[in-house]
């Protein structure tokens, strides 16, 4: 069997008990549609009074403040988290800054050392070369000194080597004995 | 007849009481209403019963629908407006949770009824005349007639804004009655459909395949609609306690 001819004749023999009379008993308890059956007003109104009330003021008094605590609670705490960010990142811009400058410092003062320490090692190089300079001169004219010194002993004893030669030559040649101031005169002269 | 589409709007007695003549009883509406109520109630209660700084998944989920549902508001009636969130609040959530529950087979929708839903309508009506007069006294009356328009239209104006005005109650309640009763008619007629047709053999098995994928189609239509209409009801609640705050046009 089809619902819809069912329903169809469900609806006529509402229309005719709405239209001509209430007394007719088809299904529950008047046979009017069921919604506007006015007999279930007064439990529906009470029913829901109750219920709805106390639920009205179970999620005014206890619900709805706890959501919205729940909620201020969490909207208080980030804003909180986030000032605390914001410190924070303050406080390590401040700590990165410091340390710069202390690296910007440290590295000034490692080139003022280096500096320094190259200055004064250049210092005492240069003296140390001044002095070796200074103690080569002294030694380069003391040898000089002794050349020249040398050369005239040498030329001296030349000219004696040369006057005893010459008179032993002239011995020889002649078997006389020479005179020693002749000798040497020639000599001389021989040499200029 | 069992599976007649009006069956599942019907409103039987579990615990008959009579008070002073009146039918109170408790029945299977007000059992829902007791379970709608619970189940949001539990819910937001115990998914937010941790307080979790970092929210869990479904303390995430309690926690959105307060958004949601304040951003709704402020956004219509202005910070002057938050004073009417728990409301609004109730309001959706229960519009949502109850929607939701008639989506079960064999569940009663408790928003099906119109004294329900026009209850509901009522209220935020209510809320807002009385806060209105309240608050602002007789220039809540401004409220009629809109700022800027000639005098010679004037009392047509002000008619046409008294009908407006008295007929929000019924367009809110009509509106999530009606959507909700239409779909879940549309809903029993078509599985109805799958079952007749199954009946009649090979045939009709294979014929049964058109309203079963109606079916799931409106089904996931229907989800939508009891999201939507819930949502729906809490914005014009939110738009219709803005008159209230800010009667001036």
């Amino acid at each position: 069997m089809f619902v819809a001819p069912a329903f169809a004749q469900e609806l006529e023999t509402e229309a005719d008990q709405n239209g001509h009379t209430e007394v007719g008993v088809e299904h529950g308890s008047t046979g009017v549609f069921p919604p506007f059956d006015s007999s279930t007003y007064p439990s529906q109104l009470l029913w829901l009074a109750i219920t709805f009330g106390l639920f009205y003021l179970f999620l005014k008094k206890v619900v709805l403040p706890r959501i919205g605590g729940i909620l201020e609670v969490r909207s208080d705490r980030i804003a909180q988290d986030l000032d605390q960010a914001a410190r924070l990142k303050e406080e390590s811009d401040a700590a990165l800054a410091a340390y710069e400058q202390e690296l910007a410092d440290a590295k000034a003062k490692a080139g003022a050392i280096g500096q320094e320490a190259r200055d004064v090692a250049k210092a005492e190089a240069d003296a140390e070369r001044k002095k070796v300079e200074a103690s080569l001169e002294s030694r380069l004219s003391e040898a000089e000194a002794r050349i020249a010194l040398i050369k005239d002993a040498a030329m001296r004893d030349v000219s004696q080597i040369a006057e005893e030669t010459t008179g032993l030559i002239v011995q020889e040649l002649l078997g006389s004995k020479t005179d020693k101031a002749a000798v040497s005169a020639a000599v001389k002269a021989v040499r200029g | 007849m069992a599976d007649d589409p009006i069956t599942q709007f019907q409103i039987s007695k579990l615990v008959p009481i009579e008070i002073g003549g009146l039918d109170f009883s408790f029945t299977n509406s007000s059992l829902f209403m007791v379970a709608t109520v619970a189940t949001a109630s539990a819910f937001l209660y115990l998914t937010t019963s941790s307080r979790g700084l970092v929210p869990s998944r479904l303390q995430s989920v309690s926690e959105m629908s307060y958004e949601f549902v304040a951003n709704m508001l402020r956004d219509a009636a202005g910070t002057a407006g938050m004073k009417f969130f728990p409301l609004v609040f109730s309001l959706f959530t229960f519009v949502l949770v109850a929607n939701m529950f008639g989506m079960f087979p064999y569940f009663f929708t408790v928003t099906s009824q119109i004294i329900v839903t026009f209850a509901l309508a009522l209220l935020v009506i209510g809320t807002v005349l009385v806060y209105g007069f309240w608050k602002h006294g007789f220039k809540f009356l401004k409220l009629f007639v809109p700022s800027g328009v000639p005098a010679a239209v004037l009392p047509m104006v002000v008619i046409i804004e008294i009908i407006s005005f008295l007929s929000r109650p019924i367009s809110l309640s009509v509106r999530l009655f009606a959507n909700m009763l239409a779909g879940h008619i549309t809903l029993k007629v078509f599985a109805g459909f799958i079952v007749s047709l199954s009946s009649l053999g090979a045939i009709g098995i294979g014929g049964a395949i058109l309203p079963l994928i109606m079916t799931i189609a409106i089904t996931a239509l229907e989800f939508l609609v009891s999201f939507l209409q819930a949502y729906v009801f809490a914005v014009l609640a939110c738009m219709y306690l803005n008159d209230a705050v800010h009667p001036g046009h």
